[in-house]
């Protein structure tokens, strides 16, 4: 009988040696004659293990990471196939504690399946969403969404069934769903996680957001940095269309919905709704004033649904287990899963979804195994680029958008970066201010101005020049792009530069300037 | 890609296949830059024809996005990311080490032309950090000695 194999296809695994370790796999097997399927999933986002090779058994999916091309033959003599004991083995996938421990609702397929088998999603609870959308009136899916708590995944957590029930209620003939694919916060992956891992998620999710609001058309508006999850999309979208889940009878229902990919140009501003809107319409994206809202004037000047990818890709979840399945988990306002994504100088960094409530402290420590380097961690960023820096002592702060916006912190789309403790944080202020002087879109003067004289006062801070008088400059300049930008580029690029002086302002005096310069 | 040389012909059936679709400028801009390896400074007027739209306005947009470039790059493009976790686990070493051997500065070409040297701002593989792009393969975990292998596999030094 044939024995499958996983080895993941996501690019994580390849960008560490997975297409080798598959090809290498195949050979073995073809030199000994042995009957093997090779089965390429997603990743499970357990990335200190990849390549992580899997094997069915009859005592389920045996684990083996990380596992170098070069290891091969001596897993075959070792008897991987039928599960046999190697140093590189890890037991059963899911009683790997790191994977165990989590609550996947919006991420439960991703390394599980095969992400461009349409059979395979559909065994394992794929478009079980859809069909009980069909069964509903528009409004009813939208109560579901609102009762759910669901708030939007993408960084600014707008509850999400408020958002659909604005473009459901816009008058107009036309009405567009557009995912926000343009993952450009650095330390996020789970969006492109989705894509790589389980396409048909987001498909189906945009599916009952079409209607919900009335939509025939939908944009996936992915960033060019993510040509393998652009190639699994094409591919699953044409599946959904050869199957009819796409098109002009959405399964069987007489309803038209169709969507594409349309891919970005490497501007970070675009992430930002109004401005992929521009992009999409085929301008520069520069931000536009609110209102009108996009859910009112949005693509084309119609109404639009923008929702970020891991908000879309929980729909399915949602409407197919009920909305009080997701509510009732979660801490505060805050409800149901997130998924979080662990990178930086960390031992194990992940994807890790789990309820909010839970602290950075578990993240960091029961989950990540502390610093890659074993030094202290100092600092982590929560929440991409322009999320604030939170120091050692603030470990204890539960995952929760109240609980962080009253910190002067954000959770942003769920991303955590670690730093040990030979972080230069004034350097750390420096970068996002220079990172936002080359992604300002031009439109607002603080952003435009601010970010560029920010990393002028930051080079005079690193040289320890008139250091008093520069990080007064500074806080003041903060406030200013705090208050006067036009969206969050500007608005936020504060958060990362005040957070860090606030914390860590040891790292901004003039002896440190001296210590720098050795 | 196999940057081809300055073609008309091939311009033309370029826009003519995308400037019915709605919002149809960023696919043509990606679809020459497939086809040439550079959007060609003489395309502008027939896109702007085309879409009824200024030359202005499309040279803004293509100077607008990172990704859109009008002269031709090195035959190779490597990208270091930029990003945090990447800088939190010596991605500005990797970058240090990427311009010595290269002998040029980010947006730079090598003198040969062989290799042009990127930033880019997260290339979301965080989990394998640091990360970089050479000619659209990514590669994780990477450090100087590594850089320098990938290097010499791919015929460079």
């Amino acid at each position: 009988m044939s024995v499958t194999v996983y080895v993941p296809r996501d690019s994580s695994a390849l960008a560490v040696g997975a297409e080798a370790l598959a090809e290498a796999i195949q050979r073995e097997a073809a030199q000994r004659g042995v009957d093997l399927r090779l089965a390429r999933n997603g990743s499970r986002g357990l990335f200190w293990l990849e390549p992580l090779v899997e094997v069915a058994t009859p005592a389920g999916r045996i684990a083996y990471g990380p596992v170098r091309a070069q290891d091969v033959p001596e897993l075959f003599d070792a008897g991987f196939l039928a599960g046999g004991a190697h140093p590189t083995r890890l037991g059963p996938i899911e009683q790997i504690p790191y994977l165990q421990r989590q609550q996947r609702l919006t991420c439960a397929r991703i390394g599980l399946i095969d992400p461009l088998d349409l059979d395979d999603y559909l065994a394992h609870g794929g478009y079980r969403g859809l069909h009980r959308a069909l069964e509903h009136a528009p409004e009813e899916i939208v109560a579901a969404i609102t009762a759910s708590g669901l708030r939007g995944r993408g960084g600014a957590a707008f509850p999400a069934g408020i958002k659909w029930n604005t473009v459901r209620e816009a008058p107009g003939n036309v009405k567009y769903v557009v995912a926000n694919a343009d993952e450009g916060d650095s330390g996020s992956f789970a969006d492109r996680l989705i894509m790589e891992g389980d396409p048909f998620a987001l498909i189906e999710g945009m599916t009952i957001a079409a209607l919900a609001v009335g939509a025939t058309q939908g944009y996936i508006y992915l960033r060019v940095e993510y040509p393998h999850a652009h190639a699994t999309l094409e591919r699953a979208l044409a599946t959904a269309y050869r199957a009819g889940y796409l098109g002009a009878d959405v399964a069987g229902s007489g309803k038209r919905f169709d969507l594409e990919v349309r891919l970005g140009a490497g501007a970070y501003v675009c992430g930002e709704e109004t401005a992929l809107l521009e992009s999409l319409e085929g301008k520069r994206g520069m931000v536009r004033s609110k209102p009108p809202l996009p859910a009112l004037r949005g693509l084309f000047g119609q109404p639009t649904l923008v929702n970020n990818v891991l908000t879309l890709a929980t729909v399915p979840y949602i409407l197919a287990e009920g909305a009080e399945a997701y509510q009732q988990l979660g801490a505060g306002r805050s409800r149901g899963t997130l998924p979080i994504q662990l990178a930086g100088n960390i031992a194990r960094p992940g994807l890790i979804e789990q309820p909010f409530g839970i602290s950075l402290r578990e993240i960091l420590y029961d989950y990540g195994g502390g610093s890659a380097t074993g030094r202290p961690l100092r600092a982590v960023q929560v929440g991409g680029p322009l999320g604030a820096y939170v120091p050692a002592a603030h470990f204890d702060l539960p995952l929760d958008y109240e609980v962080f916006a009253a910190q002067g912190a954000v959770l942003g789309h769920g991303s955590i970066v670690a730093f040990d403790d030979t972080v230069d944080m004034a350097r750390m202020a420096r970068h996002a201010l220079a990172f936002c002087a080359a992604e300002s879109c031009g439109k607002c003067t603080p952003c435009r101005l601010g970010s560029t004289r920010g990393v002028e006062v930051m080079d005079d801070v690193l040289a320890g020049r008139q250091v008093e008088t520069k990080l007064a400059l500074l806080r003041d300049l903060g406030e200013t792009m705090r208050l006067g930008s036009l969206c969050a580029l500007g608005g936020m690029t504060p958060y990362p530069v005040l957070s860090a002086l606030e914390h860590f302002p040891e790292d901004f005096t003039a002896a440190a300037a001296r210590s720098r310069l050795g | 890609m196999t940057p081809s040389a300055w073609d008309e012909t091939t311009v033309r059936r370029v826009i003519d296949a995308h400037k019915e679709r709605p919002g149809a400028l960023l696919p043509i801009l990606h679809a020459l830059q497939t086809e040439f390896g550079h959007v060609p400074r003489g395309s502008v007027p027939l896109i702007a024809e085309a879409l009824d739209r200024s030359r202005a306005e499309i040279h803004g947009v293509i100077s607008f996005y990172p990704h859109f470039r009008e002269q031709a790059l090195g035959a190779h493009v490597l990208q270091i990311c930029r990003g945090e976790s990447c800088l939190a686990m010596g991605g500005e070493h990797l970058a240090e080490h990427a311009k010595e051997r290269l002998g040029c500065e980010f947006h730079g070409t090598r003198a040969d032309g062989a290799v042009t040297l990127e930033p880019v701002y997260c290339l979301g593989q965080c989990g394998c950090s640091p990360a970089l792009q050479f000619d659209g393969e990514v590669y994780g975990r990477m450090t100087p000695a590594r850089l320098d292998e990938l290097l010499r596999e791919k015929g460079l030094v």
